[in-house]
């Protein structure tokens, strides 16, 4: 067995806001690996940050936002890694990687695509412009895309606009566009979460034929268990801005090492026999960005909290075992 | 069996497509193209299917937002005579008005940005003549305790909330006229996880506590069948089956509530690629111009020549009250949502805590 190649290295990113109200912390000192041909996924409740964790990777992050720290140690094929936070984020390096090499998969495909661009001019643009091949070329090439990602009568298809298509089709569009230039990284953020259930079944089976027929790594950004017991090879659990836990889909699942992830697991309804009546949940919210608590951010929601401990100090994120790590003082008694 | 609170006889809501200079009307897209069903009192009756498939048009209808094309929607309040709110005009329908409410989907933009919580909940106090002045207040008070809320926060405003509390705004304000049928309208849908499940929960509570009837509107089959009794499923303006919500997750009449039951991922990686899952071909049907037949049949691996000619009539196969509209629901053998279902014994990391 080869050991496998990270493709990725996040390493203490910290991305913040400074906003009128107050400084966000968006992204706090996250770290996690993306190894070649798996697919990693990023759970979290709204305002976790997996987004931006996701968008800082590519270094684009919307003002009033700003890395502060950390690096992104990019190594393709095993070459020397560049840091892809040290790039210019408007210069001649970075945009050769974006879209080419690491490609992003909006949740809203009708916002990615333009209105007023047929779905072909749009593929066309990007593959000429990365690939530096001819039109007629490009064409042929958008419409072999589309049909890879299930689209019927795709040279038909290039001659229509975003508009009218349907959702599904629309994340085709999307997804074809982004795999158009074979990028080696495939960043999804929520993908599925404004498709049909059975249109969201065909999606995930496209991300499965991609990731084993073109060996693309996939960061997937959900927050949807369901989704990401359907798709992770690993799974990296956020709360507000940093990592909580993170190894394998199914240790994480059958053996959640942090409370905040057993009370994710266990909060999702789910199909079953002998349904229970009522559903487990998380007392109180998560946080305002404004009002972080001390010491572990997740304390005045947690089950095992110990005064004077979660309170007080800031966990750090340990290592259980080869691939798994948990940042809770309590997690070692948790198995 | 308790008896029936609505009863929807043939609904029809057929929206006119205009096009060129005169705006003529070239088309219609049945949104809702002939739909049956009776909602039982106290009962939490799902209503699920694609987007598109009409289910919002039917919550919307049976608010009068829209007029109906056609059909009865029959009414049995206090009284012994049903009214019929589809065809009344809309001064006899206010005095119903607050017999059936809304709770809507998208939190944010279903409160009033400049109006503080007591107006935004007692504004249907005041307007329908319940109560004014600190009556209004007290109310709105015991509102907001009934749902979660602490009764100090009635003068901020909805930015104040997190997304979880403004649907409870949202919860609050449906039930302050004390409405006898809640119409939640994929109520729980863009909530988070832990949010969602507190809703859930209070919903179902409140049930509980004032004896409410709902119409529970999702396209999330885990959380309707959680909460539901029964359930309609629906597939381009038309309803496919409906059925006990144990009957039907147990074993599925109609082959697209078997593709839709098959497509949800379950939340277990073990059981990935075991589930035997059913690949629809193609798109939902455009309710423009919806298939001839039954609707389903393009994207159906059993249709055969009836299906594409004759439309099916929901009709019974059991005797509780599983109702199917198929030609071939009584030869299919469909695999249930629990197929392959059988999970490793450490399946609920909860149970413990």
């Amino acid at each position: 067995m080869s050991e496998p190649r990270n493709l990725i290295e996040v390493e203490d990113l910290r991305t913040h806001f400074f906003t009128d109200e107050g400084i966000v912390k968006a992204v706090d000192g996250v770290a996690f690996t993306i190894p070649t041909g798996k697919t990693v996924c990023v759970v979290g409740e709204s305002g976790s940050g997996k987004s931006m964790t996701g968008r800082s990777i590519l270094n684009m992050i919307p003002y009033p936002g700003r890395i502060l720290e950390g690096a992104v140690q990019w190594r393709p094929n095993g070459a020397e890694p560049t840091d892809l936070l040290s790039l210019d984020p408007k210069g001649k390096a970075i945009r050769a990687i974006r879209g080419n090499d690491i490609a992003l998969i909006s949740q809203e495909p009708m916002a990615a695509l333009s209105p007023v661009h047929t779905i072909g001019n749009q593929m066309v643009e990007t593959i000429r412009l990365h690939l530096g091949i001819g039109k007629v070329e490009a064409r042929q090439r958008a419409a072999a895309m589309l049909a890879k990602v299930g689209i019927p009568k795709p040279e038909l298809r290039l001659d229509s606009y975003a508009f009218q298509l349907s959702g599904g089709m629309r994340q085709r569009v999307c997804i074809a566009l982004a795999v158009a230039c074979e990028p080696k990284l495939l960043i999804a953020d929520e993908p599925t979460t404004a498709l049909d259930v059975t249109t969201q079944a065909n999606i995930l089976d496209l991300f499965q034929e991609l990731k084993n027929d073109l060996g693309v790594s996939i960061l997937f950004i959900t927050h949807d268990l369901g989704v990401v017991a359907e798709i992770a090879d690993e799974v990296v659990v956020m709360y507000l801005g940093q990592v909580v836990e993170q190894g394998p889909v199914e240790q994480i699942f059958h053996d959640p090492l942090h409370p905040y992830t057993r009370a994710l697991l266990g909060s999702v309804p789910r199909v079953a026999r002998g349904r229970a009546k009522r559903l487990n949940t998380i007392r109180g919210m998560v946080p305002s960005p404004f009002d972080r608590p001390q010491g572990c951010l997740f304390h005045p929601r947690c089950d095992r909290f110990e005064a004077g401990l979660c309170d007080q100090s800031v966990p750090p994120l340990e290592r259980y075992g080869d691939a798994r790590t948990a940042r809770c003082f309590k997690a070692g008694g948790a198995g | 069996m308790s008896r029936s609170l609505v009863e929807v006889c043939d609904l029809k809501m057929h929206f006119p497509i205009k096009a060129g200079l005169l705006r003529k009307t070239v088309g219609h897209v049945k949104a809702v193209d002939g739909v049956s069903f009776v909602v039982r009192e106290g009962e939490t009756l799902g209503l699920v299917g694609e987007s598109g498939c009409g289910k919002s048009t039917i919550t919307r209808a049976l608010l009068r937002v829209y007029e109906p094309t056609g059909g009865h929607m029959l009414y049995h309040g206090d009284t012994d005579n049903p009214a019929d709110l589809a065809t009344m005009d809309e001064e006899t329908l206010t005095p119903y008005r607050r017999h059936i409410r809304l709770v809507f989907q998208d939190p944010q933009s279903s409160l009033n940005p400049r109006l503080p919580v007591v107006d935004i909940i007692g504004e249907v106090l005041a307007v329908n003549n319940i109560a004014t002045g600190s009556e209004l207040r007290d109310r709105v008070a015991d509102l907001m305790q009934r749902v979660g809320l602490r009764p100090e926060m009635m003068h901020r405003y909805p930015h104040a909330f997190s997304g979880g509390e403004r649907q409870r705004i949202g919860i609050a304000r449906a039930l302050a006229p004390e409405p006898k049928l809640l119409i939640a309208d994929e109520a729980v849908s863009a909530l988070d996880v832990s949010v969602q499940a507190q809703t859930i929960n209070l919903l179902m509570d409140l049930q509980e506590e004032f004896g409410l009837t709902y119409l529970f509107v999702s396209h999330d089959l885990s959380v309707v069948q959680h909460i539901c009794d029964r359930i309609a499923v629906m597939y381009v303006g038309n309803i496919v089956e409906i059925a006990p919500t144990d009957g039907l997750f147990e074993s599925p009449r109609h082959p697209y509530t078997e593709a839709l039951l098959s497509a949800a991922p379950i939340p277990d990686p073990t059981l990935r690629g075991k589930s035997s899952r059913i690949r629809l071909p193609g798109e939902v049907a455009d309710p423009a111009s919806p298939p001839s037949g039954c609707p389903f049949h393009p994207r159906c691996r059993f249709a055969t020549d009836i299906c594409k000619t004759d439309k099916p009539a929901l009709r019974s196969v059991t005797e509780d009250g599983h109702e199917v509209a198929c030609h071939h629901a009584d030869d299919l053998t469909l695999a249930n949502a629990f197929d392959g279902l059988v999970s490793s014994q450490h399946d609920q990391p909860m149970e413990t805590a």
